[in-house]
């Protein structure tokens, strides 16, 4: 701890400005900073794409894109938001907020962190550009499955090294929180005294830690399927191409609450502030965390009941899933209880908190429709699961996001955002994301499969409300983009414990904003 | 509240109208049916009395009516409730979800059997006691999809050949796939297996009013997967039999004699119909193809210069790439008639003729 101090301390005065500020910092805030602006850029990236896949599916017909081209816009769809937009948003607030939280001065590996960063655009570059290599961008889908995979061209080689490079920095962001939180947590802060946001990356850190490498493997064991004569997935060669499912699902399940645990993390902290109660059960939380991540790594082949497994696989997998349901039921509740004769207000930060509640929750009910094995053979591969995984993904992990970030934009910066714009935000966003979601599980349950450029005549008037509202979904982002700017410009000085009910350290012990070096010496926490 | 009971109304609505699944038509697909309407009203009445809570909530306990903080948090006894009792509906839930998993999974005594082939974009049914064998495409016309002709009824959703089976018969598949795996799903008779290279998967059905069927492959197979549709027609027994007689008088009609030698122009009639029908999805009718993931045949160092090499990559495929081994799909005349077409007509002339003979002569 002295050492990290020292350190900190005779770099303040010196460190470079200017572009080699950004480059060269290996400041948590900096960095947290960096990461959420690159996510951000990111998510407006992968918003094109499924901007152009909805406008194709406004109307039967082909009009705007050919099959293979709509083929590569889902695979980058995909592959940006999950690896691009949702993963590095919560490993930015991991890094502004971890180490104020536990009363640190920064994270443990300070030039690490600065390398896991810059992996990032690397990656992200080698997967955009490979829109422009002959044959176009990877187009199996993101998730990859041979033998289909192994047909592609040059970009299908670009994107198992973008997820290599990915992974690599994933591990190391992880390695970093873990032994930030382990290890430099502020004297009298035991581990059950933490506050949710950080016990969920703590878990959530193990859980990259354990899969992002059988990830690694797997692709590296499609690049030697694809060059170098192996025949790991290749029937016709002797392999197994479902061998690659279970594997890409054995890293995929856990990837799901990678994304999702860190938003229970946030909301656990944003509910408690604006009900002005204490969360109802904290050790119940972090249990249900815990057993949510224990349980994601025995459900993974519920993403493969329809290849034809055995039937007690499929009985076991059914009835593993279906537990998930209860520790998730019981972070749902614990959320209600404390909002429950609280003394509320709505700012922004709540109101996402709000949505979050409730429309997470519908994907959780559409995710344990999915979980009952016959209902599944029916609508795996449709778009029931497609509005199932947006409900969670977007309606969960990124309006965590934005309430997480209005939430803290004001530690932050310095200043109030827009309260204003911020609930416009809001509202628009929650309406349009049920306007082009919600209809979808009507398409699915009706029988659109998903990852088609055309479909049916009776998909029409539904297909046709989605896209309405991804137009209005995707632009309402723009009052987002505005709203941090203006609020990074100036504004309303905010207080540094800008929220009433708001009490953990970064709150109560640091003004907003907080100094480049926070916590050069620990507080004591009771 | 509102919201809550737009949401009720939708569930109701949907229980009828075309957005829900399809009315069953197989005993699977019922016990489908009824459980995905048990459980989403499970979910319904959840949802209503955990955010019925929390919207009260929020109308009643908020800073703005000047209602005070409570303080209490950590209550063990409710907290075990509130595990509990979503155990026990979860219990209630899998009861009958196990029994309709065992029923589905139980192919055993068929009537009768049909072996199911995904091919990058169609479907082969091989009848085996019948003897006969069917492919199957998408018949839709081009101009509907590109928007220059009215789209028909059933557009993208209707094929050259369709599956027909009896009703009232348990029919068994036997599905696999010739290069990515595909899915083979019939909403209406709760059916959706997917077909992998190297395995051979069972399933079953039992359709007992006769009609026609529609379906689709349902894994991302590659550029057309969006373009490969399931037809099944349902057909009284006697129908059935007299599809079958049919079909069998057709085959022999249809079949070309692999021993005799063939005109060019007998060659190439024939190759154009097999190239349309096989390779035309990526080689493009005019034989440009979409280079660079499909090559053009037109102009082609292989089609039009080695005539072994030539014959060897459409019977043997081109292992890793979408090329497949039309060998084992086409025979003796057709792969002539096609490899003689592909030399001879998209802008290409070598002058040369394959015959069935020297095909046959290739296999062994
Ligand atoms: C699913 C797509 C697909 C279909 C259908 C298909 N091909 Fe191909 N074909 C390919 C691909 C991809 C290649 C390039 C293989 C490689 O990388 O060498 C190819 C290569 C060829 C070549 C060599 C061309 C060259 O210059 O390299 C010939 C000849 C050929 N195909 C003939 C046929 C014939 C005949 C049929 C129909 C019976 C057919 N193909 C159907 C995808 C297809
Ligand atoms: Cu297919």
């Amino acid at each position: 701890m002295e050492a990290t101090n020292a350190y900190a301390q005779d770099h303040g005065h010196d460190h470079p400005t200017g572009l080699m500020r950004w480059i060269t910092t290996t400041n948590h805030k900096d960095i947290g900073t960096l990461y959420l602006w690159f996510s951000f850029i990111m998510l407006l990236a992968g918003g094109c794409l499924a901007l152009l896949i909805r406008a194709e599916l406004f109307q039967p017909g082909l009009q705007i894109v050919t099959p293979e081209f709509f083929n590569q816009l889902t695979t980058l769809h995909g592959l940006i938001m999950v690896f691009g937009a949702i993963m590095p948003a919560m490993v930015g607030f991991a890094n502004w907020q971890v180490p104020m939280m536990i009363g640190a001065p920064d994270m443990a590996f300070p030039r690490m962190n600065n390398w896991s960063f810059w992996l990032l655009p690397v990656a992200a570059i080698m997967l955009v550009s490979s829109f422009f290599v002959p044959g176009g961008a990877s187009a199996g889908g993101w998730t990859m499955y041979p033998p289909l995979f192994l047909q592609g061209g040059i970009s299908n080689d670009m994107t198992i090294f973008a997820v290599h490079i990915l992974g690599i920095s994933s591990i190391m962001g992880a390695i970093n929180i873990v032994t930030t939180i382990l290890n430099m947590r502020a004297p009298g802060m035991t581990l059950m005294k933490m506050p949710l946001f950080v016990w969920t990356w703590l878990i959530t850190a193990y859980l990259l830690i354990a899969v992002m490498p059988v990830l690694a493997g797997t692709v590296t064991m499609l690049l030697t399927d694809r060059h170098f004569g192996t025949n790991f997935f290749n029937a016709a060669g002797g392999g197994d191409p479902v061998m690659f499912q279970h594997i890409f699902w054995f890293f995929g399940h856990p990837e799901v609450y990678i994304m999702i645990l860190p938003a229970f993390g946030i909301i656990s902290q944003i509910i408690p502030a604006f009900a002005r109660k204490p969360l109802f059960g904290y050790a119940s939380m972090v249990y249900a965390t815990a057993s949510i991540a224990i349980l994601s790594f025995i459900v993974w082949a519920h993403h493969m009941f329809t290849t034809g497994m055995p039937t007690s696989a499929q009985l076991f997998f059914m009835y593993a899933t279906m537990l998930i349901a209860v520790p998730t039921g019981v972070k749902v509740f614990n959320w209600v209880a404390t909002m429950w004769r609280g003394s509320m207000t709505f700012e922004t930060p709540m109101l996402f908190a709000i949505g979050f509640v409730c429309l997470f929750t519908i994907g959780g009910f559409t995710g344990l429709v999915c979980a009952i094995t016959p209902v599944d053979i029916q609508i795996q591969d449709t778009y029931y699961v497609v509005a199932h995984f947006h409900y969670v993904l977007v309606s969960g992990s990124l309006y965590a996001i934005f309430a997480g970030v209005y939430f803290w934009l004001p530690k932050w910066t310095g200043h109030m955002y827009n309260e204003k714009l911020g609930k416009l935000h809001f509202w628009l966003s929650t309406i349009f994301f049920n306007v082009l979601f919600f209809p979808m599980h009507f398409l699915g349950l009706a029988g659109m499969p998903r990852r088609i450029p055309d479909y049916a005549l009776q998909f029409a008037d539904f297909n046709a409300l989605a896209t309405v509202g991804a137009f209005g979904f995707g632009l309402s982002q723009l009052i987002l983009l505005v709203g941090v700017i203006k609020c990074i410009k100036g504004g309303e000085k905010a207080a540094g414990r800008t929220w009433e009910g708001a009490d953990s350290l970064e709150w109560t012990h640091l003004p907003s904003p907080p100094p480049y070096h926070s916590f050069v010496t620990p507080p004591v926490v009771k | 509240m509102g919201a809550l009971a737009a949401l009720m109304s939708m569930a109701a609505w949907a229980e009828e109208s075309k957005y829900n699944l399809p009315t069953p038509q197989s005993e699977v697909a019922q016990e489908i049916f009824d459980l995905h309407i048990l459980i989403m009203w499970v979910c319904v009445g959840i949802f209503i009395v955990v955010f019925g809570a929390m919207f009260y909530s929020i109308w009643k306990h908020r800073k703005s009516l000047g209602h005070k903080a409570a303080h209490f948090h950590e209550n063990t006894l409710v907290e075990v409730i509130w595990t509990v009792i979503p155990f026990a509906i979860l219990i209630a839930m899998a009861i009958p979800s196990t029994k309709a998993i065992l029923n589905m999974r139980d192919a055993s005594n068929p009537d009768m059997t049909i072996k199911v082939t995904g091919y990058q974009w169609k479907w082969e049914y091989d009848y085996r006691t019948e003897g006969i064998k069917l492919m199957s495409a998408l018949s839709t016309p081009r101009d509907q999809i590109d928007g220059s002709a009215k789209k028909g009824e059933n557009y993208l959703l209707e094929v050259d050949n369709a599956m027909v089976v009896p009703a009232g018969k348990k029919v068994r598949l036997l599905l696999t796939a010739n290069d990515v795996i595909h899915s083979w799903w019939v909403p209406a008779f709760g059916i959706k297996q997917d077909a992998i290279p190297g395995y051979i998967k069972d399933a079953w059905f039992k359709a007992n009013t006769p009609g026609t069927y529609r379906g689709q492959c349902a894994e991302l197979c590659g550029k057309d997967h969006g373009f490969m549709p399931i037809v099944v027609e349902v057909k009284s027994a006697d129908d059935y039999a007299k599809w079958v007689a049919d079909q069998k008088v057709k085959s022999a009609a249809v079949t070309m004699d692999p021993n005799k030698t063939y005109s060019a122009d007998e060659l190439k009639a024939q190759g154009e119909k097999v190239y349309a029908a096989n390779c035309a999805a990526c080689h493009q009718a005019n034989g440009a193809g979409l280079p660079p993931a499909f090559p053009a045949i037109t102009g082609s160092i292989i089609a039009t210069g080695d005539k072994a090499a030539h014959i060897a990559i459409v019977m043997n495929g081109k292992p890793g790439t979408a090329m497949a081994a039309f060998g084992k799909q086409l025979n003796d005349v057709d792969l002539a008639a096609v490899v003689t077409y592909e030399r001879n007509a998209l802008g290409n002339k070598t002058g040369d003729l394959v015959q069935p003979a020297d095909i046959k002569a290739l296999r062994k």
